[in-house]
């Protein structure tokens, strides 16, 4: 069950510090969980880990491609390894072997890619990431995540750490703002609807289902009705959900801090070209570098905000078909 | 380790690997000749004497655990466990055809006694290195053992690794650098130069010997000495031929990948055969 929170503001917990909590909670109960770690433990902060569990924590050093083989062995061997690194590292610079050594092979390891999109700000182009959820989508048996707020983050920990397979979350480390009550639960593969609308549904994840519901209500005073979906999982996508979606409102923006490519708007078009075509507009990165900044200039710079999400509502609304 | 191990009977399995392997090819057309046969010889001592293993039980917690990092030389491994009694000998035929057990590259979730998928350079030493540490925090007393490739040494990864092993005294890691001295595209000297690799892993923190890659004693002495090290992983550089003890092969320049027919296979056998009899009268 989900329970929208009632005020939405930032929360006073960092995401970093929600995952470190959830993964020593699942450690403390479960044994063969791991932390591998990359030289970035103090920027993604799993430091309480290693500290709790001084065997269990594996610090590889500065080799992201070394920390994934050692990972996929280790899981071999019963062991639940959690790799955590920048979504850069997590992703690119290491995908033929979370390919092979961990997809391919059978493994069970669960990747963590700290900074997502443009909350990785002032790291800078060379450290943003726009192409990780793409990158992993596109391997084969692959689950891919990415929470809006900290009490999803901890309901899909315990998920990934009981699931086998292997699994990408993509996260930001700082902190974001509450989408959720405390007592809400999420299931892996099962979209979250926050609002029901008729005549638009603004599909969002991560830090953008925030602008989603702001859209909503600046669409509600203008007399639209807007259905506000988290789609968390990006893979597996919850199909029935977007279908349902496309049958009640007839019109769709997708709204992701990635590439509109092979990211949220891909999957989404995927589904809706294959099952109930309907109009749908895509609002994200359009096939750009990431630039150094502000999250505060850079989800402006990128139009990530939510008077662009209703500027492609109204597009998305005018393109439904006349009856 | 014991004194008594059986040199002949060794010489025997390296040379049943060899036939089995020249079969397999034989039988499929072509494949990966040069590398498997470089290999055979520390596929037998490993798999004949050194190994704790149950072919009955191939996931047994309990037994080694060995990584062909150079995975494209999976036949040659997939001969040593027919041979050892993993799957039966028949299926060796079917290598490389739709739906078999047998991969031109070692594949884990396919063929029973394949401890690990490989077949991207360069990743088997991590995932090696992977099992060691995994038996560590079980309280194993297992070895893991793991073979790369002297082309693959131009691989990032394979340092990467090299110095994980080190740091974290990983001395339950036995490492063979097959030093076959050709790579796909010719000579490694002429590619890119291993330089001293033994030197190269001392460097790194690891204990470190080169013996004749095709001496099965000397192969098994190394053990012996790799085993009795505290704290650092070993590494043994085995300074073998590739396609050694294969009579098509052996001398040919491009022998990375053949194709191969069954009268050069029949020649082949009959070369080994005929090289044995000293061994076994």
């Amino acid at each position: 069950m989900i329970y929208v929170a009632k005020e939405h503001k930032e929360e006073t917990i960092a995401l970093r510090d929600a995952h470190c909590d959830a993964l020593i909670a699942e450690a403390e109960r479960n044994p063969a969980i791991l932390s591998v770690d990359a030289d970035v433990m103090n920027s993604l902060g799993t430091l309480r880990f290693h500290k709790r569990f001084p065997e269990r924590g594996i610090n590889c050093g500065i080799q992201e491609a070394n920390a994934v083989g050692i990972s996929a062995g280790l899981s071999t061997m019963g062991f639940i390894p959690f790799f955590h690194t920048f979504s850069v590292f997590a992703s690119r610079r290491v995908y033929d072997q979370v390919f092979l050594s961990c997809a391919y092979n059978g493994a069970n390891v669960k990747i963590i890619g700290g900074d997502a999109g443009v909350t990785t700000a002032v790291n800078g182009g060379t450290h943003m990431p726009f192409e990780d959820m793409g990158i992993m989508r596109n391997i084969p048996g692959m689950t891919v995540l990415e929470p809006s707020d900290s009490t999803m983050l901890k309901s899909l920990v315990p998920q990934m750490a009981s699931r086998y397979g292997n699994f990408f979350m993509r996260m930001c480390r700082k902190s974001v703002m509450k989408i959720y009550e405390e007592s809400s639960s999420f299931e892996i593969g099962k979209a979250a609807v926050l609002k029901d609308g008729e005549d638009v549904t603004i599909i969002a994840n991560g830090i953008m289902v925030y602008e989603a519901l702001k859209a909503h209500e600046m669409l509600k005073e203008k007399g639209v009705s807007s259905r506000v979906v988290d789609m968390f999982t990006l893979k597996p996508i919850d199909r029935a959900c977007i279908v349902q979606s496309a049958k009640k409102t007839g019109a769709i923006v997708s709204v992701e801090n990635h590439n509109i490519f092979n990211g949220l708007g891909s999957a989404v078009a995927e589904v809706l070209a294959e099952e109930y075509p309907a109009p749908l507009e895509r609002l994200g990165i359009r096939d750009k570098f990431g630039e150094v900044g502000s999250q505060d200039y850079l989800m402006d710079k990128f139009k990530l905000r939510a008077e662009e999400i209703c500027r492609l509502a109204y597009k998305a609304i005018q393109r439904k078909p006349r009856r | 380790m014991k004194n008594d191990v059986n040199i002949n009977k060794l010489k025997r399995f390296a040379a049943d690997i060899r036939i089995e392997t020249i079969k397999m090819f034989a039988t499929a057309g072509y494949g990966h000749i040069g590398g498997s046969m470089s290999i055979a010889d520390v596929l037998a001592v490993l798999y004949g004497e050194v190994m704790r293993i149950d072919p009955i039980n191939p996931d047994w917690e309990d037994r080694d655990r060995f990584v062909l990092s150079k995975g494209h030389s999976g036949p040659g491994l997939y001969a040593a466990l027919a041979l050892k009694g993993y799957f039966p000998i028949e299926e060796l035929k079917t290598l490389n055809k739709g739906g078999t057990k047998l991969p031109s590259h070692c594949d884990r979730l396919r063929t029973p006694g394949i401890d690990m998928t490989t077949g991207s350079l360069g990743q088997g030493v991590s995932t090696a290195i992977g099992l060691a540490v995994g038996s560590r925090l079980k309280g194993l007393d297992s070895y893991t053992y793991l073979v790369i490739g002297d082309g693959e040494m131009q691989e990032g990864q394979v340092w990467e690794g090299a110095g994980f092993a080190a740091h974290h005294k990983l001395d339950n890691l036995i490492a063979f650098v097959d030093h076959n001295k050709k790579q796909l595209d010719g000579p490694v000297e002429d590619i890119c130069r291993s330089f001293d690799i033994q030197g190269k892993f001392e460097s790194f923190g690891w204990h470190g010997q080169t013996v004749k890659g095709y001496d099965v004693r000397e192969i098994y002495e190394a053990i012996c000495i790799a085993k009795k090290q505290r704290g650092r992983p070993a590494m043994i550089v085995l300074d073998t031929v590739k396609g050694k003890g294969c009579s098509f092969a052996e001398f040919a320049d491009f022998n990375h990948y053949m194709v191969i027919n069954d009268e050069m296979a029949a020649d082949a056998i009959r070369v080994i055969e005929e090289s044995l009899k000293p061994v076994e009268e």
